[in-house]
């Protein structure tokens, strides 16, 4: 028998007996997954509130995906609780104190604000498919026609006045869930940044650097995604191409120019992102606490590979260069965007697992030693093989979203129908 | 309805009151504040730990884990005790292998063996829950499965708790753990089943050397309280204001 995080920690030197590495590979996957949402969401912002035009195809597409993250963002928690059953208990009754309680309803808040703004955005398109499949045959078409027809939620005035007030629906929606993606994440750094017991943790800053990243993973992944489903779309546009439908130059010229300019504001906030980093690294250094000797050894010796040649070589400097280099490509964005979502990931990691490396004592050392393969509940869930499954859900979900829902541009969607 | 400014005025003064006066209820009502209010009454339960006497057998351990229901051959234990070896050269060892479950029978401080006339000082330091006044792990708890008593015992609900690990993370002394059997959220209770029947904690009575004793700080009468309030004691990471309930004499600066 043994206990709990024992299978995938190795001690050094002085360590409690009771400490081991009890947050592993999910409780990095929960703020990766999170921050995924909360950017996804405030890319499509930037032109529902700020009035970026030039984001609008990449605005409907990363709102609806923002959705499909959202969906699946609960879901490491859950691998990770060891009475997952009993996870539900945080709603029925939540422990203010903890900020591990909150969850539940920053969750529901923001995945409310998000449905309802995607059904302003579509309201348009349910009401067309809703009187499309009125008297569908098929059991297929009348189950879509009937989840159309409960989508419009009666609402079935499509008049130009009521579109506007629908964009401005969308807007104040939009308005009012940047703060709520903010806090959503805001909020997972805040459950690091406030344990007071951990020395790699315990800093004010950790929300807003949170925050950040999680905007620059956000964009990242949906560009990303975006990439690979206009490239996909490409080729089937190529296979069956129909006289209405969206010629393939017209889908790639569209492409790189939303991709240039989201790439703008990706640098921003990638930028905005290690500033802060850095401050924090600095501050430490500077202020040099009695668990700095045991920082410095694990930030600059022990987690050096992961944090300096990882996190901010290849996925901080690396993609910067390949952005900030004249006449970008689809091909060099799609690396340097890969490389951005490494990066993230791996800045989850040095704080989830890195705050675990030294001991309680800080006179000894954790080693984390990943699960690749599962030979055990435990080891499956909480290894490669959990996360895996977690990293492809909101793919399903999106996919399962496309199906209903005009993910990329609606334009077409409803003669296909017919 | 017309509203002149005064009548407005007064209106809304009253409502200010209103709701301030039944929000603030909640705030009065409050269990802790309520608690709060009969303060210095009752027992505070309180651990004293003579470091002096130590001499590092590890019988409390093991009576700890038969009490409990720790599974004896897993490498967690609610209490444990740590060997902490000064050399002349200015090298401290420190550990505490299976929890000294076994005791310490040799000489080997981390592995290395160290000769006697090597040695400025050793020592042995017992642990355990600290009993916090201001408990960073019940405070992160989010469903409330782990709570405070009025007696100052930190409890565990092994029915509510989730499994999240976040008071693990929360607690500066590393006292808590997943249990193996329940998978929940475990840690040193002070043997509460024991002491409230009037018993000891398992591992004072399993102490042949007195290094382990419990009281009651508020009853001055207690001699646990007496040292505490007379002699001179410390408790562990004092920074983290947690306020521990676990009390030490002969403590080194050595000590994690």
């Amino acid at each position: 028998m043994e206990v709990h995080g024992e299978l995938w920690t190795l001690k050094e030197f002085f360590v409690y007996p009771n400490e081991y590495i009890y947050w592993s590979l999910q409780i990095v996957m929960y703020p990766f997954m999170t921050g995924l949402v909360a950017g996804a969401f405030v890319l499509s912002s930037l032109y529902h509130v700020f009035g970026r035009k030039e984001l609008k195809d990449m605005a409907r597409f990363s709102l609806t995906f923002s959705y499909a993250l959202l969906l699946a963002a609960p879901m490491p928690l859950l691998f990770h609780l060891q009475k997952p059953l009993r996870g539900f208990n945080v709603f029925f009754t939540p422990h203010f104190t903890s900020a591990i309680a909150a969850f539940g309803i920053v969750f529901f808040l923001y995945a409310s604000i998000v449905a309802s703004e995607i059904w302003f955005v579509n309201r348009k398109f349910f009401v067309e498919s809703a009187i499309n499949f009125r008297n569908a045959e098929g059991l297929g078409n009348r189950i879509k026609g009937f989840v159309y027809r409960v989508w419009t939620l009666g609402a079935y005035d499509i008049s130009e006045e009521s579109l506007k007030k629908d964009e401005r629906a969308v807007k104040i929606l939009a308005g009012i869930g940047i703060p709520a993606a903010c806090f959503l994440h805001g909020y997972a750094g805040f459950i690091f940044g406030s344990v007071k017991a951990n020395a790699l943790w315990m800093t004010p800053l950790m929300p807003v650097i949170f925050i950040m990243s999680a905007i620059v993973s956000g964009i990242a992944l949906c560009m990303l995604t975006y990439i690979i489903i206009m490239q996909i779309r490409k080729v089937v546009i190529l296979r069956k191409r129909k006289p209405w439908m969206t010629s393939a130059e017209e889908v790639r010229s569209v492409e790189i120019d939303a991709i240039k300019m989201t790439s703008k504001y990706l640098i921003f906030f990638m930028v905005m992102a290690i500033t802060l980093e850095l401050l924090d690294l600095v501050f430490r250094g500077y202020t040099a606490l009695k668990h700095w000797d045991i920082l410095r050894v694990v930030i600059y010796s022990r987690d050096f590979f992961n944090i300096f040649i990882i996190q901010y070589g290849i996925g901080t400097i690396l993609p910067l260069i390949i952005f900030l280099m004249p006449r970008l490509t689809i091909r060099r964005a799609t690396i340097g965007l890969f490389l951005v979502l490494v990066g993230v990931f791996m800045m989850r990691w040095n704080v989830v697992i890195g705050g675990q490396a030294f001991s309680l004592t800080f006179s000894g050392y954790m080693d984390y030693i990943l699960p690749v393969i599962p030979y055990n509940y435990d080891t499956f869930k909480e290894g490669v093989g959990g996360a895996l499954l977690i990293l492809f859900m909101p793919f399903f979900f999106l996919w399962i979203l496309n199906k209903l829902i005009p993910v990329v541009d609606s334009t077409n969607r409803v003669i296909e129908n017919k | 309805m017309n509203f002149d400014r005064r009548e407005f005025l007064k209106a809304g003064f009253k409502t200010i009151l209103a709701t301030g006066f039944s929000l603030g209820a909640f705030e009065i009502l409050r269990p802790e504040v309520l608690a709060a209010l009969k303060k210095e009454e009752g027992i505070r339960w309180t651990f004293l730990v003579d470091t002096t006497k130590c001499i590092g057998c590890g019988m409390c351990v093991r009576a700890c884990k038969l009490e409990n229901e720790i599974p004896y051959e897993v490498n967690v234990s609610r209490t444990w005790v740590e060997r902490y070896v000064m050399t002349k050269d200015g090298r401290i060892y420190a550990d505490s292998p299976n929890a000294a479950r076994d005791g310490f029978i040799k000489n080997d401080p981390m592995g290395t063996m160290v000769k006697k006339e090597d040695i400025d000082k050793a020592f042995f330091v017992p642990k355990l829950c600290n009993q916090c006044e201001n408990p960073p792990c019940v405070q992160v708890c989010p469903v409330g499965a782990t709570y405070q008593t009025p007696d100052g015992i930190v409890l565990i609900d092994r029915k509510w708790c989730i499994g999240c690990g976040y008071c693990i993370m929360a607690c500066p002394y590393g006292v808590r753990f997943f249990h193996p059997v329940y998978k929940v959220a475990e840690k040193c209770n002070f043997c509460y089943h024991r002491i409230n029947k009037g018993m000891k904690p398992a591992c004072v009575d399993a102490c042949a050397f007195g290094a382990r004793m419990i009281g009651n700080i508020r009853d001055l009468g207690d001699p646990v309280a007496r040292i505490i309030k007379t002699e001179r004691t410390a408790v562990l990471k004092e920074e983290y204001g947690t306020k521990p309930h676990v009390f030490y004499i002969g403590l080194d600066s050595i000590v994690r």
